[in-house]
């Protein structure tokens, strides 16, 4: 079966996951398209993180099928690297490399891993910091700059890889209030660009104005979704409801 | 406005800087040692016997006690290089993937790390051949190289917990970042794990070599012509005299002491500074 872009670009199905006893993905399915933006929304230990963790096989499932551009990642021979050169990823606690500069950060990667030639990826690199507005940050260390310019260089880093979807796993959960806005708006200008995207977040009014489409779970199942427009304002199941009044 | 209380919470607070007992700085060596040397030459002239006074004795001998004490540094350097290199191993072992790999890593580190120091001197002193021939070439095997053989399989393990320690240490983030962006386990090991490392090894190892150091003279028990072994060669050899004792034996601490104590503050100054950054 060969993968066409008219297909979707990330399709899960049915996805189970426990840990030990505790199960956490219950029989999960839906479907992103190229250039979409899909927001995952739910209560805390509703399984978000762990789906979108399975994507890119951080986590591995127990029943189901994650196919990324047609591969299966639920299949003991995948190609681990092969995947997560598609698939790029952005964590609530950037996780950025303490020990290198953010230009070193965002270049390391396709230096090391995709063997691209040092002084086009540099190039690219500081390109991608233009992109996230940290220019003059480039030989800045993790540890000298804010929460928001690190979730920003740990975006440019995903970038650089050119990867063909992004999960974004509540990044901004970690931030100061006031920074959380500067990373909001770098996710909304890859949106803009037709990046594809997987977000978990809880910035509702975010997910409101970025998102095509809106996936609420609650104990690991998929429990309402729809179009934002529709989903905020008629929601229908009465756990959506609840947790929807809570939050806005 | 001030006003009088004795109300300890309303009394102005003074920052409370625990003073160490005593800090040493390194020219205090100097009074203790005169303490130790000259002291025991003063009673030895109130004796009035024609014998030389126990100073100039120990200057006598100083040069052979130095070479001695060298040949300690030699031991500890080499037994550490040894114990480092394989002990790195050992502790990459140890946090393998593979079963086997890490559960025989783990076996060795804790089999070394829990074994008396002389015991494994003793072993490799005695169980290894004077001599090893391979193809005929006969390769001699000296004690002082027994020696550094049998002190660096305690260092060996104890780096193998160290760099083990280190890297599971490093937050789980770190992996995963690195995973995510496609780097294999040996490059997310060599380019982010390890360097990351270095710092957080860098003052138990230290530690370590200052330990080893001192356990050089373990070797005298062996016939090692180190510095302890010559030591007591000197006395026997000065006819046994009790007030040469303290002088001779003072001198070798003071040797180590000054060798070691600036490690020991070089390495609290390096722990200091790392936790700031961390």
């Amino acid at each position: 079966m060969s993968w066409t872009p008219a297909d979707p670009m990330v399709s899960i199905k049915d996805v189970h996951k426990s840990f030990g006893d505790l199960k956490v993905l219950n029989g999960v399915s839906l479907d992103v398209m190229k250039g979409d933006v899909i927001c995952i929304i739910g209560p805390s230990g509703s399984g978000k993180s762990t789906l979108i963790r399975c994507v890119n096989a951080l986590n591995d499932i127990q029943q189901g099928s994650i196919l990324v551009e047609g591969q299966e990642v639920n299949d003991p021979a995948l190609d681990k690297l092969e995947l997560r050169k598609k698939v790029g990823m952005v964590f609530q606690q950037y996780n950025l490399f303490p020990h290198k500069t953010a230009l070193q950060n965002v270049m390391m990667a396709p230096v090391r891993v995709l063997k691209r030639d040092k002084v086009e990826a540099e190039k690219q690199a500081r390109d991608l910091l233009a992109k996230v507005r940290l220019q003059g940050k480039e030989d800045a260390f993790p540890g000298e700059l804010s929460g928001g310019q690190q979730q920003r260089v740990a975006i440019a880093r995903s970038l650089a890889m050119q990867p063909d979807v992004i999960l974004f796993d509540e990044v901004t959960a970690a931030l100061d209030p006031e920074t959380v806005g500067e990373v909001l708006q770098t996710i909304k200008d890859l949106a803009e660009d037709g990046m594809t995207c997987i977000l978990v977040t809880h910035e509702m009014g975010f997910a409101r104005e970025v998102a095509d489409h809106i996936y609420f779970t609650d104990r690991g199942v998929i429990v309402e979704h729809g179009p934002p427009a529709i989903f905020f304002d008629n929601a229908t199941d009465p756990r959506t409801k609840e947790f929807l009044s809570q939050i806005l | 406005m001030t006003f009088k209380t004795d109300l300890p919470v309303m009394m102005p607070v003074k920052p409370h800087e625990p003073e160490p007992f005593l800090r040493l700085k390194l020219w205090h060596v100097v009074p203790i040692a005169l303490l130790c040397i000259v002291g025991t030459t003063l009673a030895f002239a109130a004796d009035g016997d024609a014998k030389q006074s126990p100073l100039a004795v120990l200057m006598n001998w100083a040069p052979l006690l130095l070479r001695g004490f060298i040949f300690n540094l030699v031991i500890s350097v080499s037994a550490m290089a040894l114990g480092t290199a394989v002990g790195a191993l050992l502790g990459l072992g140890q946090i393998s993937p593979n079963r086997i790999m890490s559960g025989g890593s783990w076996f060795v580190t804790q089999f070394f790390r829990n074994a008396p120091w002389l015991v494994l001197l003793f072993f490799a002193m005695f169980l290894l051949p004077f001599e090893l021939s391979i193809l005929g070439l006969k390769i001699p095997f000296p004690d002082w190289f027994k020696a550094i053989l049998g002190l660096s399989l305690p260092v060996m393990a104890n780096v193998s917990e160290i760099v083990r320690g280190a890297v599971k240490s490093l937050p789980s983030g770190q992996w995963e970042a690195a995973e995510s962006l496609a780097y294999t386990r040996r490059q997310t090991l060599w380019l982010i794990i390890l360097p990351q490392c270095v710092k957080r090894m860098l003052p138990p190892w230290m530690n370590l070599y200052s330990i080893l150091t001192m356990a050089t003279v373990l070797a005298s028990i062996v016939g090692v012509s180190e510095v302890m072994t010559l030591t007591g060669r000197a006395l026997s050899a000065e006819g046994g005299r009790p007030e040469l004792l303290a002088p001779f034996y003072g001198f070798v601490l003071l040797l180590f002491f000054v060798y070691c104590y600036p490690i020991a503050r070089y390495t609290v100054r390096l722990e200091k500074k790392f936790a700031v950054i961390n």
